[in-house]
């Protein structure tokens, strides 16, 4: 077990004596729903929703169907899957009713009053409307009906134990707009604090795996990637603004920012499945928070490789980066300008490994942009000695333990 | 000049360091298996291994290959004795134009090396970045699965 795990655990158990729970009761009684119920564009609306919410990818096992669960969800705390919510009556949700449904979404309950992991973002969906946890329910209950039982989880906390976290740090309640902003901020601000759960990647979290609410979107963690700063901090060299950001959400690539990977690729693609105003709204929401981040961009002429592994870094990105970065992106063949690229100038190395190693490789059958995997092609050590020298691109100061971050890509890839 | 490791000959080269692994292999050693199809990593036809690994030889410059193993597929047999892959995909005419067909070998013989008893999907999924525009796609799969049974794996 890695040795941050073990602390989480310890702090973990140590709450749990500290603390004590009540477990909440099971809902009486529930009712199968049919679709013949569910208006076809209440049905509409749901799926617009759903891909805000990013759902998809979380309740889809690689390889799957859709909303099936069984995604394996990776956290401090072990590993969870991803639940059933098509409307199979065993293996899912068909028996739900919306009371059973609206529960789970706003308080983390399960009809049969078992509190949720967080991972599943409830601390987020408590603050959606009626009408939209009515559509999302709509939609889900519409779906495809798939028997697939839930894997189990290993997780090394007790779901019982989750009420002891919910007690201390889950803030159930409504959105409640600023009235001193405008409409399209708020639909943003709406969206992002609900649905869409942003802040539960870019906001750090503690040991107890709780947001650190007075750092909000200061940049966090997830699945060995980082999650920039979404706030003044924002990292990226260009400051951005709200129409690059709804050009960034809508497509995943903005010629002097940045281009989607890792995580925020599935974000993305689901995004062009929600309406382009609600893209907009989180877009303007984003800009605003990032207010006021100065985008000290890049020297204008980087200084030139000094010392052996900055030598050696540079000879090859000039062989196996340069002939597409360095034509830029209008250009056949070319590719991100990269000492704009924003994953140069985050606090990790993480982001930039990974792209490296495993390129930036789009599902089948989607036509998107495009780079090579370099795994295989590079030893670890010329791995480092190319992330090392591109850091220096950048302007920012160096990234320590670049090769133990490549190391650790490397195990968890194997 | 570099030295070149490929099919466990040595090779002095006189190119600068941040030339394509592909240029040299086709141009300054006579070894034509591996093909130019984009340039950019995109389309698996270079493909060769690197101490054991698929990697595209058209983006991999050869001053990071000094001192590693390549092998191409020149390696894997001879016109008069081919090795098992190849004998797969004679065996299954796997091949039509036949461009993309040696770094498909790679890739498979990669995968194979790596995981012996691999199955169709996980050659589906190695296999993933590699274009074949005459679409023999089926018999592909089924000359990897074929050369999984001849070199002792396979399901």
């Amino acid at each position: 077990m890695d040795q941050t795990l073990r602390n989480h655990a310890a702090a973990l158990s140590a709450s749990l004596l500290l603390l004590s729970c009540g477990a909440p009761e099971p809902l009486g009684s529930t009712a199968p729903a049919t679709p013949a119920r569910f208006d076809a564009a209440q049905v509409a609306h749901g799926a617009r929703l759903a891909a805000v919410g990013n759902c998809i990818t979380c309740h889809t096992a690689p390889g799957g169907k859709p909303y099936a669960g069984g995604y394996p969800l990776h956290t401090p705390f072990g590993t969870v899957h991803g639940t059933n919510i098509t409307p199979d009556a065993e293996t899912g949700i068909g028996r739900w009713s919306l009371a059973d449904f609206d529960r789970a979404m706003r308080e983390g309950i399960d009809p049969r009053g078992r509190h949720y992991y967080p991972a599943f973002p409830y601390d987020y969906f408590t603050r959606l409307t009626d009408a939209d946890i009515a559509a999302l329910y709509a939609f889900v209950m519409t779906r495809e009906a798939v028997r697939a039982p839930e894997p189990d989880n290993h997780m090394l906390v007790p779901r019982v134990a989750v009420g002891i976290w919910k007690s201390k740090y889950f803030h159930p309640g409504r959105f409640a707009p600023d009235t001193s902003r405008d409409a399209r901020w708020n639909r943003g601000a709406y969206l992002a604090e609900s649905l869409a759960h942003c802040s539960a990647c870019h906001t750090p979290r503690n040991k107890l795996g709780a947001e650190e609410r007075d750092r909000y979107m200061a940049g966090g963690e997830v699945g060995g990637w980082h999650a920039p700063a979404l706030n003044r901090e924002s990292p990226s060299p260009r400051p951005w603004d709200a129409r690059k950001l709804t050009i960034y959400l809508w497509t995943g690539l903005v010629d002097d920012h940045a281009i989607t990977a890792g995580p925020m690729a599935p974000v993305v693609r689901n995004l062009a499945h929600a309406t382009r105003d609600d893209v907009e709204a989180l877009a303007s929401y984003v800009a605003a928070l990032m207010q006021g981040a100065t985008g000290a961009g890049p020297p204008a002429t980087p200084a030139p490789p000094r010392g052996e592994q900055l030598t050696r870094g540079a000879a090859i990105y000039a062989g196996a980066c340069g002939d597409c970065h360095d034509r830029g992106r209008a250009a056949e063949g070319g590719a991100l300008r990269l000492p704009l690229a924003i994953a140069l100038s985050l606090p990790t190395p993480a982001n930039l490994i990974h792209i490296v190693r495993d390129g930036i490789v789009p599902l089948e059958h989607e036509a998107q942009p495009w780079m090579p995997a370099y795994k295989g092609a590079l030893t670890a050590g010329q791995t480092t000695d190319l992330v090392v020298y591109l850091r220096t691109l950048s302007g920012k100061p160096p990234w320590s333990e670049v090769e133990r971050e490549v190391k650790r890509i490397e195990g968890e890839a194997r | 000049m570099i030295e070149l490791d490929v099919n466990g000959r040595r090779h002095r080269v006189e190119a600068p360091g941040d030339t394509p692994l592909l240029y040299v292999l086709r141009n300054d050693l006579q070894l034509n298996g591996a093909k130019f199809g984009c340039g950019l990593g995109q389309c698996g036809a270079c493909t060769v291994m690197v101490d054991g690994q698929a990697i595209f030889s058209c983006i991999t410059p050869i001053g990071a290959i000094e001192g590693r193993r390549v092998r191409t597929v020149e390696g894997l047999g001879t016109v008069e004795k081919p090795g098992p892959m190849q004998r797969a995909f004679i065996e299954e005419q796997a091949a039509q134009c036949g461009y993309c067909i040696p770094g498909m070998m790679m890739r498979a013989q990669a995968l194979l090396e790596a995981k012996p008893g691999a199955g169709d999907a996980d050659v589906r999924k190695a296999l993933a970045p590699h274009l074949c525009r005459c679409g023999t796609h089926m018999r592909i799969l089924k000359a990897v699965g074929r050369a999984a049974k001849m070199m002792g794996g396979g399901k």
